[in-house]
């Protein structure tokens, strides 16, 4: 696979301007139903998880398995402030994403030390500890209770923009790092630490920039999860399956170590899973809605098996397989 | 003086069956190198099969094992044979791609059973759940003593297993130095494979001791992978006995953090026990023992 040299283009290119052209006026375009546009909110929702875990893992290839841990504390920073001093959620949106920040800064103090599997082990141990804390200690988070806001607005367009703002702000943070010389340093911790910290690179610094970008984003993922749904607690923000693991699984579907891969992943997931609950959009027996879950565990097991790379990734052995498909279609 | 008794006793006989679920999970990390993050989902599967021979057979769970054990030991050997050993060639941008696959399989475990049995709790009401004896002031309850007595057996056979017969050799010597084991003669793969079975058929035994005490629902799994991680890591990577030693340390600390501490932090002092080992004193209890 041909790597183009990105130095001289710019840093958005035609083909993204019109990627982003098109989410921007697919609202008017289409008169989509409240329960699509919430869709299309979580999916953006999704891809701020993806992209910022992916920065970390798929860039400077530290596999986090405990992203939850930044994405509930996000979401927290605004509730709490909410429930104590009833101050708006969305100041969360302001400073979620710094308060996780501190958290990654901190928790890589202890996980930086750890390599590999314990370094993935790690980060999930925190996660789960963070967890079971938010949800014991009644007097600062109203335990299981969890928060509760009335939201802004009962449309759901606004949300729709202000996360794809956020959205694209993910996607391009770790398109510009990658083009600078941070983003080379990411990528030599990635092949060899040991090799990178010998050629005079800092790789405690380099991993602490790398996990300072994709901390601050998924933590504003979580303050804006936050403010769009109105209810927070423990079990949901700081999920070991539904938050840690989906996120690494958006970002192996769409392709890892590739700006947009993540993105797809989310709308992939989002999609099929969609497709399942909707039992086929109500062509299929309503059994069929309870098997959403399962046909994206399956997805994923296809894709590890057979594009290691992801969709994204592997887009050449994707097309090479359609293309051949088409010949013998014609030959028949 | 009593409760702190009560606590170390039950915190033992749990820990029992926590050392066969380290042990399973031990092993396939030894031989193959990874953390098999679908361990407690392969538990998961095996309190089902158990179940629903009693449910719908009225077979007792104990003896429902000797049904549940081979079955999962055959799923362990497909998993690995058609997920897990393709990807042993193939390049990846991630060297942890086993690992990621073992969370997939883990999901689908999980959702599998979902979709057949719903999210609904399920338990096994037997004649002797709540039956306890007792011993001057501690009370013992009799599934815990029966789950656990099993356990050290198997724990038991399965060392005979490792040290005496030849197979045991070949997995020890796949788990040394894989390249000289092929060398010598081993079949790797097919060590690879009967290795997962093994460790899945030792969780699948624990699964079945636990379905009396424990209640079931999909959800369940998660929770016991984390654990047998945390004990494979207390324990020292790829050591059986350190995987003795961790899963009674594991069982005895989660009752003295719920007896002593709250019930609801139960789940995070091994979490954090964990964490401290890993970053204090890596390598585990391995490093003591040598073994």
């Amino acid at each position: 696979m041909a790597k183009k040299s990105t130095k001289d283009t710019a840093l958005v290119s035609k083909k993204e301007w019109m990627i982003i052209l098109g989410l921007v006026v697919l609202p008017f375009v289409f008169n989509f139903s409240t329960y699509v546009q919430g869709l299309l909110v979580i999916m953006m929702i999704w891809v701020m998880l993806g992209t910022s875990w992916n920065l970390l893992a798929g860039y400077t290839g530290l596999v986090s398995f405990g992203h939850a841990a930044y994405f509930g504390i996000g979401a927290y920073t605004g509730g709490l402030l909410f429930f104590h001093f009833h101050i708006s959620p969305w100041w969360g949106l302001l400073l979620g994403g710094p308060a996780a920040v501190i958290l990654g800064y901190l928790l890589g103090i202890m996980v930086f030390r750890l390599r590999g599997p314990y370094f993935a082990l790690g980060t999930l141990a925190s996660a789960e500890i963070l967890r079971i804390v938010f949800g014991e200690e009644e007097w600062l988070t109203n335990g299981h209770n969890g928060i509760l806001y009335i939201t802004t607005w009962t449309t759901k367009y606004p949300y729709y923009f202000i996360g794809l703002v956020l959205a694209l702000g993910s996607i391009f943070t770790v398109k510009a790092v990658m083009r600078a010389k941070a983003g080379y340093y990411f990528l030599s911790i990635r092949e060899d630490e040991d090799a990178a910290q010998a050629l005079g690179i800092d790789t405690m610094k380099y991993k602490n920039i790398s996990t300072v970008l994709s901390t601050f984003w998924a933590g504003t993922a979580g303050a804006f999860y936050m403010i769009y749904m109105g209810f927070i607690d423990p079990e949901v923000v700081f999920a070991l399956h539904n938050i840690s693991i989906i996120t690494i699984l958006v970002g192996i579907i769409g392709g890892v170590g590739t700006i947009w891969g993540p993105a797809l992943g989310a709308a992939v997931m989002v999609f099929v899973q969609e497709f399942f609950r909707s039992a086929f959009f109500g062509l299929a027996p309503s059994w069929v809605s309870r098997l959403h879950a399962l046909a994206f565990g399956l997805l994923v097991i296809f894709v590890i098996l057979y594009l290691a790379g992801g969709i994204v990734g592997d887009w050449d052995i994707i097309r090479k397989a359609l293309r051949f498909k088409r010949k013998t279609e014609i030959a028949e | 003086m009593e409760l702190f008794l009560q606590t170390l006793v039950a915190g033992t006989l749990i820990g029992g069956l926590y050392a066969i679920i380290g042990i399973g999970m031990t092993l396939i990390m030894g031989v193959m190198g990874i953390i098999n993050l679908a361990h407690g989902q392969i538990l998961m599967v095996a309190m089902y099969i158990t179940w629903v021979l009693w449910q719908y057979l009225g077979i007792d769970p104990y003896i429902g094992i000797i049904v549940a054990v081979p079955v999962v030991f055959y799923l362990g050997e497909g998993i690995t044979k058609y997920l897990l050993h393709p990807l042993m060639e193939k390049d990846s941008i991630i060297p942890e791609n086993q690992v990621l696959m073992t969370v997939g399989i883990g999901m689908v475990l999980v959702e599998l059973v979902r979709s057949i049995f719903s999210s609904d709790y399920r338990s096994v009401q037997t004649s002797y759940t709540e039956s306890i004896w007792r011993i001057g002031h501690i009370s013992l309850s009799v599934p815990m003593v029966i789950a656990f007595v099993v356990a050290l057996l198997l724990t038991l056979g399965l060392f005979l297993l490792l040290i005496r017969t030849d197979l045991g050799r070949s997995i020890r010597a796949t788990a040394q130095d894989k390249d000289a084991a092929i060398l010598m003669g081993v079949s790797a793969e097919k060590i690879t494979i009967l290795t997962f079975g093994i460790g899945s058929a030792l969780t699948a035994a624990a699964g079945s001791l636990f379905l009396p005490i424990y209640y079931l629902y999909p959800d369940l799994g998660p929770i016991f992978t984390v654990k047998a991680f945390v004990i494979t890591i207390l324990g020292g990577l790829g050591s059986t006995v350190g995987a003795i030693a961790g899963g009674l340390v594991l069982g005895i600390a989660e009752t003295f953090g719920a007896t002593y501490i709250s019930m609801g932090y139960r789940d995070a002092v091994g979490l954090v026990i964990f964490l401290l080992v890993l970053i204090f004193f890596p390598g585990g209890l391995k490093r003591l023992t040598k073994i």
